[in-house]
């Protein structure tokens, strides 16, 4: 079928022509670019339309005072890559180690000139097939048996070409400016075109609609100039620091904040803007009043005649007049491009800006159609990153890995070990992986067990939602159990009024470990597959459903959890016990000595020592070994054999419980986030 | 009147205790009475006596003669005399002169008569003591018939004095004396009510009481103000003897809660004086409200049968866990103090109710707290301690400098320029975190020193937890990995012991190709001998030399591709020269062959080759190396076991001797029969041997032992007959006889599966109750909690008026305030240490 497309790769329908391919891409931002970079590494027919003449024409104009809000970190102290991206927030992902934001930018806070530069140079120097100057107006569907999901989709750009695509995968970003619309919103000026010079504030009274950060940017910008800004939304102020959501209120932008509250110059006001009205006077100033007020007014007469909230409530908040009120809440989802029969629904609530998608990013109504980006965040909104940069990165790979399955043939990447590097696959992901350090409790890693227990398979960053369809969605088989690997923040730590700095936050003892707050992995054992009813009745607030058993890696200040008897020795307990057998390493003599007196290994010996790779050990080893009780040295044993039995038959185990110096942990120093 | 009471009562602990010492002027016993006029004339005003008159002798009063002597003493104690008057044969007065009055005992009181008994109604001295008293003590001890009559008392006493209800089932009988007694006592502390009444039982006590047996109730009316309610009442449990009528009452007056701030040891209060014992609620600051409720609550649970004290923690420096809640003293002196961790006041109770359950529940919660210990030992001795031999080496190591100057740090920059520097590049791939990489490296280092000034050979070293790209892109993936990179050709992988002495081996073996090409006769002669090349002469080895006709170039190219794969591991060459024949058939094969030099003996071995794939080839190499008669050491005891084939080892203290090498050798070296492994170790050098040994003799048996060991069947171990020399003989026949099933195994090889050594923290348990747990309220908080659950009302709401629910609530609210709020305001602020405590685990937010 592939190649028959292929062929006929111009194909003329009802007497339109249209251009094939397998994969259209709307948008070239940076979902739209990493995709496609995705598809051309993996050599597939594919294009990306842009509306504009160059990539990322969103950071072109937004956000209006050019500062991204995403950090860019220079330094980490560390060389890892893999690691650094946890904290390089701007960079796409691939393999050319040019394309790392920090070589373009050194700013912690970079210009989003800069991105534009970024996505410009990402486009060009990987090659990606990006058709610019083309708006997509129009996309519809063709039913066709033959397609791979039952339907073609046909795409119309504003020059009436038409485009036919197997899938179709909407990057398109959210772009359309949200408006409220209420009595005197014609006096509103919007965030997209508002002055951005602080000199057009000067001696002004603002009134500014709208919490996010958009709104606060704009706040920041003209505090200095400004009599006095007010901030009027729904819902109450959401510090990022306090939500761990990145989309919430940044430090950077709370300026205001303090000014509010240390000398309330400025403030925040909740209300429903929805009951607002403005009307202006005739000196120009804006007063607010209530849109009740207002419906029985009287039209012919003038301002005056329309009651004020402060003539009944005299001290009423916002009496005082505003030279300007600015709006800046935010944007939607673009659905008016898509016919009906794609049935692109908004979400509901306060996801009502994105388009309805599953957990694998497919749409609800439509198969075959993907939403990646900024557009895709409903999946994990005031959760996690998926609507950012540095994390939709990498729920755009899984998708496409989800689309190589699915189309290709081709399954999900996965390693397969021997099971004695069960501990440390888990460890090396948890301390360096990236995709699931960003996209917590949204990707996570799965080790597929195989039979028996002795070896499994590692799959990288997959979306636990779809969990129940791992088997389908990966083509990998999940017969003998499974381990999920995701990383959580402690449940209830976060919140909009939620105190994130009290003390003893931070646990510091691994038998703790399920209270850490801070972000930490966590590990889910299931014997099954959950199944789809299972992931639907999980508990409130939990990502997956009840596991047959759970193991938290306790938080750590440094997030590097390689400490070996904090971190690695409970894990191994942890994974002993799913898997009920005995992860130890041992010495190439132990081995030695169980294979004379056992008539089974444990897994390292059988995989290591009988197979000829057994560890031998520098001599000071197997000295500490046998200082630490856990080796028996039998070099000075006596020929006379009159030892009392006691002292030897316990094997190897007797001795370790015998000989075992407790580890005592260091309180004050393991407990380390709190000070 | 009130004046003898007055008597009566100071005298009277005295009195119940040392019941006959009561000092008196006068005879003790029966007194004697010549006349009438005489006993009336010497009547004190006030004192009592119990009088009969008798004529001469009748013979029908004897039997109660001999009581009312008796209880005479009995009486005497409570200042009652007890007179015989004997009437003179013409008195007709009124006490001698009817006949009936013969019959019947008088009591009088001063001279005034008080009630005449009739001797039938004093039949022993129970029933005298008893009637005299009651008849004494009429106000003192009401008697009631009616409930409506006790109820009444009840009333008229309520917050004035405390009532002492008892009935018997009958007067006259020994409870009924103790009662009368006890009243003697307490008759104007408390007030007494009597009953002989079975429905008043009924009424007043719980379940279906026996009315066969005697009940009595201590009501406290004092303390009670509800005119609508009972008083609350405490039932005697013992049997009613006056010593326990007497204790219970001591309880009842004791305070119900007694507050201590000092060391339990030294605390002593009435009840343990009356060998009960004392618990103790321990208590703290802030939590003193409350505790101190629990434990009125717990005290009136155990009114009569134990102590409540009040300890607080605050004020006394208690050695013990700090969970630790309850405390409990008994009276027996040298017992120690318990302390226990109890979850309800329905626990206290029993521990104090079932005696016998008190020993129990001590050991249990011995038990328990050594299991907790345990627990906690597995969690902070156990679980926490690192039980990976190689993982704790390699921490304790970790301070060691590691001399790695010889060894190259490669990154991702320098990886690919540096492999060219020298014709071999050897890289460890590792982990900087990962125990095993880190005892390879330590390994590495060593090897590094080694091979120090080798030419060729540069030794490197890549940290994959700083370079996982590199890594990946090398297609490490897993930790230690050690490749080894010739330049344009293929790197090889290293798949031996993770040994110095191997793995320098191995470097060093696979500078030569594999195989390698001798051009000459007189190289592949001097290859054998183990001169050629010289790269390897200082390296003993069997060396292999494959040689091949022009003709058989299949088996030659099977030859050089399983050289590809064993090298490193086999010192290979190979010789195809036109005179590969002479070659061949100087050591009787011919081509393809293969000759064998093997190391040390050095005499060559022609083996035909008759199979030509790789696989094969391989395989076949592998086996060729064994050695017929091996000493099993450490590395190379895989090997012999590939062959899954049972051991017939020798076990020797050093060097085995000639004669048994000698012996077992040509025991081995029937290879027709192939069926075993003959073998033997060295203890000296493979000291592990020992353990061994051990393992199959619990100590170790006279060297040298030659044992079989089926390894991969069954796992028994049998011991060749120590007293039996070892021949070839003796031990072919023995062998035969373990075919035949005749020997008895000395031992046989555990098949225990290598299960979980500990177990792991269970946080799905823990995080469970969080899991339901909805108000963050509910969560307790161990510094704050209270040592006790709260029991489910206050005491005093029984009795008290009946909003008992508003009760109930505010204090549920005051709790919440001690208890909840920290939790409501700071949000899990609690101090490090209650975190710590095993309640504290469930965290308040969660």
């Amino acid at each position: 079928l592939g190649l028959a497309l292929y062929a006929s790769s111009l194909c003329t329908v009802s007497g339109a022509t249209f251009l094939y391919h397998d994969y259209c891409v709307i948008g070239a931002g940076p979902a739209g670019l990493q995709v496609a970079y995705f598809l051309q590494q993996a050599s597939r027919d594919y294009i990306v339309f842009e509306r504009s003449h160059a990539p990322g024409s969103f950071f072109a104009l937004y956000p209006r005072h050019r500062k991204l809000i995403s950090i860019n970190k220079q330094y980490t102290g560390k060389s890892n890559s893999e690691f650094n991206l946890r904290h390089d927030w701007n960079s796409l992902l691939s393999h050319d180690r040019r394309l790392l934001f920090r070589h373009y930018s050194r700013d912690f806070f970079p210009n989003a000139d800069t991105m534009v530069h970024y996505l410009e140079d990402f486009a060009s120097l990987l090659k990606l097939q990006v058709q610019y100057n083309t708006a997509i107006i129009h996309v519809t569907l063709e039913k066709n048996e033959q397609a791979w999901n039952g339907h073609y989709f046909l795409l119309t750009d504003q020059d009436r070409k038409n485009y036919k695509c197997s899938s179709l995968l909407v990057a398109a970003g959210m772009w359309v400016p949200n408006v409220v619309n209420f009595p005197g919103s014609e006096y509103v000026e919007g965030y997209e075109t508002v002055s951005i010079n602080p000199e057009d504030f000067a001696g002004q009274t603002v009134l500014i609609l709208g919490r996010g950060n958009s709104a606060f940017e704009t706040a920041e910008n003209i505090l200095g100039v400004t009599n006095f800004i007010h901030m009027v939304s729904r819902s109450r102020v959401r510090l990022s620091w306090a939500t761990h959501y990145v989309g919430d209120l940044r430090a950077i932008n709370n300026g205001l904040l303090d000014t509010y509250q240390l000398k309330s110059l400025d403030g925040l006001l909740e209300g429903d803007l929805e009951d607002l009205a403005i009307v202006k006077d005739k000196k120009g100033k804006l007063h607010i009043t209530l849109r009740f007020y207002l419906e029985n007014r009287n039209i012919s007469a003038g301002i005056d005649s329309i009651t004020l909230p402060q003539d009944e409530l005299d001290n009423f908040a916002t009496r005082a007049p505003y030279d300007r009120v600015i709006r800046c809440l935010g944007w939607k989802f673009d659905f008016s491009i898509y016919n009906r029969s794609l049935r692109m629904m908004p979400g509901k609530g306060n996801i009502k800006k994105y388009p309805q998608i599953k957990p694998s990013y497919e749409s609800k109504g439509t198969r075959g159609l993907f939403v990646l980006g900024t557009a895709s965040h409903s999946v994990d909104f005031r959760k996690s990153a998926g609507g950012f940069i540095h994390g939709f990165r990498y729920t755009t790979r899984a998708v496409h890995r989800l689309l190589e399955n699915r189309h290709h043939g081709v399954p999900w990447p996965s390693t397969v070990y021997p099971i004695t590097q069960l501990t440390n696959s888990i460890i090396k992901r948890v301390n360096e992986a990236s995709g699931l350090y960003q996209m917590f409790s949204v990707l996570a890693d799965i080790i597929l067990l195989r039979e028996n227990a002795t070896a499994f398979e590692y799959l990288e960053e997959y979306p636990i939602g779809v969990l129940a369809e791992l088997e389908m969605q990966t083509g990998r088989k999940a017969h003998s159990g499974l381990f999920v690997i995701i990383m959580e923040y402690g449940r209830n730590f976060s919140g909009a009024d939620k105190d994130v700095f009290y003390y003893n936050r931070a646990v510091g003892e691994a038998q703790h470990a399920w209270q850490s707050n801070f972000l930490h992995p966590v590990i889910y054992y299931y014997k099954h597959l959950p199944t789809e009813r299972e992931m639907k009745l999980r508990p409130p607030e939990w990502p997956l459903p009840r596991p047959d058993a759970i193991h938290h890696i306790v938080e750590d200040f440094l997030t590097d959890w390689t400490a070996p008897n904090a971190h690695i020795l409970p894990l191994r307990r942890f994974l002993e016990n799913c898997l009920s057998t005995d992860l130890r390493n041992f010495f190439a003599e132990s081995c030695f000595l169980f294979a004379f007196t056992h008539q089974k290994l444990p897994p390292f010996c059988q995989q290591g020592y009988l197979r000829m790779q057994g560890l031998v050990g520098s001599q000071e080893l197997r000295h500490h070994a046998v200082q630490a009780g856990l080796l028996q040295d039998y070099t000075h044993t006596d020929f006379s054999g009159d030892r009392p039995p006691d002292s030897h038959d316990g094997s190897q185990e007797q001795l370790m419980r015998d000989h075992a110096i407790p580890v005592r942990p260091l309180q004050h120093l393991v407990n380390a986030k709190d000070e | 009147m009130s004046a003898q009471k007055d008597r009566w009562v100071s005298s009277l602990v005295f009195l119940l205790f040392c019941a006959s010492s009561i000092p008196r002027s006068g005879s003790v016993g029966l007194q004697q009475e010549p006349s009438p006029q005489h006993y009336f004339s010497g009547l004190e005003a006030g004192k009592a006596s119990l009088a009969f008159f008798t004529p001469g002798v009748s013979p029908g009063a004897q039997p109660f003669l001999e009581q009312i002597e008796s209880s005479a003493e009995a009486l005497q104690d409570y200042g009652i005399s007890v007179v015989k008057v004997n009437c003179p044969k013409d008195d007709v007065s009124r006490y001698c002169g009817k006949e009936n009055a013969l019959r019947k005992a008088f009591l009088f009181r001063g001279n005034r008569l008080i009630r005449e008994f009739p001797t039938d109604a004093l039949f022993d001295v129970n029933s005298i003591v008893a009637n005299v008293l009651f008849a004494l003590l009429f106000n003192e001890v009401k008697y009631v018939e009616t409930l409506a009559d006790l109820e009444n008392t009840e009333n008229v006493l309520k917050g004035k004095s405390n009532m002492v209800f008892a009935y018997v089932p009958a007067t006259g009988t020994a409870e009924h004396r103790a009662v009368m007694e006890a009243a003697f006592v307490y008759g104007t502390v408390h007030q007494f009510v009597l009953t002989t009444e079975a429905a008043l039982l009924k009424a007043t006590s719980h379940d279906d009481p026996d009315v066969s047996s005697a009940w009595l109730l201590f009501c406290h009316c004092q303390q009670a103000t509800d005119p609508a309610q009972p008083c609350r009442r405490t039932a005697l449990g013992q049997p009613l003897t006056l010593l326990n009528i007497h204790r219970h009452l001591k309880l009842m007056g004791a305070p119900l809660v007694t507050e201590v701030a000092e060391d339990p040891e030294k605390v002593s209060t009435v009840h343990l004086q009356l060998g009960l014992p004392l618990v103790f609620i321990l208590s703290q600051k802030e939590t003193y409200e409350a505790d101190r409720r629990t434990a009125e609550f717990v005290a009136w649970q155990l009114l009569g049968k134990a102590g409540v004290a009040l300890l607080s923690r605050d004020l006394v420096d208690l050695n013990v866990l700090h969970r630790s809640n309850i405390a409990l003293k008994t009276p027996d002196e040298g017992m120690p103090i318990q302390y226990l961790v109890l979850e309800d006041t329905d626990e206290v109770i029993t521990l104090v109710e079932d005696k016998n359950k008190v020993k129990q529940i001590q050991e249990d919660e011995q038990q328990e707290e050594e299991e907790e210990e345990d627990e906690d030992g597995k969690e902070n001795n156990n679980q926490d301690i690192q039980d990976d031999q190689v993982v704790e080496a390699v921490s304790r190591d970790k301070k060691r400098e590691l001399p790695l100057e010889q060894i190259l740090v490669l990154t991702e920059e320098n990886f690919h320029s540096s492999l060219s520097e020298a014709a071999r590049t050897v890289v460890l791939f590792y982990a900087s975190w990962e125990a095993v990489s880190l005892a390879v490296l330590r390994s590495y280092s060593e090897v590094a020193a080694r091979l120090k000034g080798t030419p060729g050979v540069l030794l490197c070293r890549v940290n994959c937890w700083d370079w996982p790209g590199l890594c990946s892109q090398e297609n490490v993936t897993q930790f230690p990995t050690i490749k080894i990179y010739k330049e344009g050709q293929q790197s090889v992988t290293y798949d031996g012991m993770w040994g110095t002495e191997e793995l320098s081996s191995f470097i060093l073996l696979s500078r030569v190709p594999c195989p390698l090409k001798l051009a000459s006769m007189d190289e592949a002669e001097g290859y054998l001998r183990g001169e050629f090349p010289s790269e390897l002469s200082s390296h003993h080895h069997t060396s292999l030399l494959g040689v091949f006709s022009t003709a058989s170039s299949e088996a030659r190219e099977a030859f050089e591709e399983a050289g590809n794969i064993l090298s490193g591991h086999v010192r290979m060459g190979m010789y195809f020269e036109d005179d590969a024949l002479a070659l061949s058939q100087k050591y009787s094969v011919s081509p393809p062959a293969l000759l064998l030099a093997r190391s040390g003996g050095r005499s060559v071995e022609g083996i035909a080759l008759s199979k030509h794939s790789v696989q094969d080839m391989v395989q076949m190499i592998r086996y060729e190396l064994l050695d017929i008669f091996p000493e099993i050491t450490v590395p190379n005891l895989p090997r012999y076991l590939q062959l899954r084939k049972p051991f017939l080892i020798l076990f020797s203290a050093g060097d085995i001797s000639q004669m048994e090498s000698k012996e077992m050798l040509k025991l081995a070296e029937r290879r027709a029969q192939q069926a075993f492994v003959a073998c033997w170790l060295n203890l000296k050098k493979t000291p592990v041997g020992h353990g061994i040994l051990r393992k199959y003799f619990s100590t170790t048996p006279s060297l040298p032992v030659l044992l079989w060991v089926n390894l991969h069947a069954g796992g028994q171990v049998f011991r060749f007959p120590p007293e039996h020399s070892i021949t070839e003989m003796n031990i072919l026949s023995w062998l035969e006889k373990l075919q035949a099933g005749l020997e008895i195994p000395s031992s046989t090889l555990s098949e225990e599966d290598w299960k979980p050594p500990l177990p792991a923290y269970d946080f799905l348990q823990m995080m469970e109750p969080s899991m339901s747990e909805l108000s963050p309220h509910a969560s307790p908080r161990p510094g704050d909690i209270p040592p006790v659950p709260h029991p489910p009302k206050s005491p005093g709401e029984d009795t008290a008026e009946g909003d008992t629910a508003t009760r109930e609530e505010s204090s549920q609210e005051s709790r919440a305030e001690e208890v909840g709020s920290p939790g409501r305001d700071l949000r899990g602020t609690a101090p490090r240490l209650a975190a710590r405590d095993k309640q504290g685990k469930r965290h308040s937010e969660l």
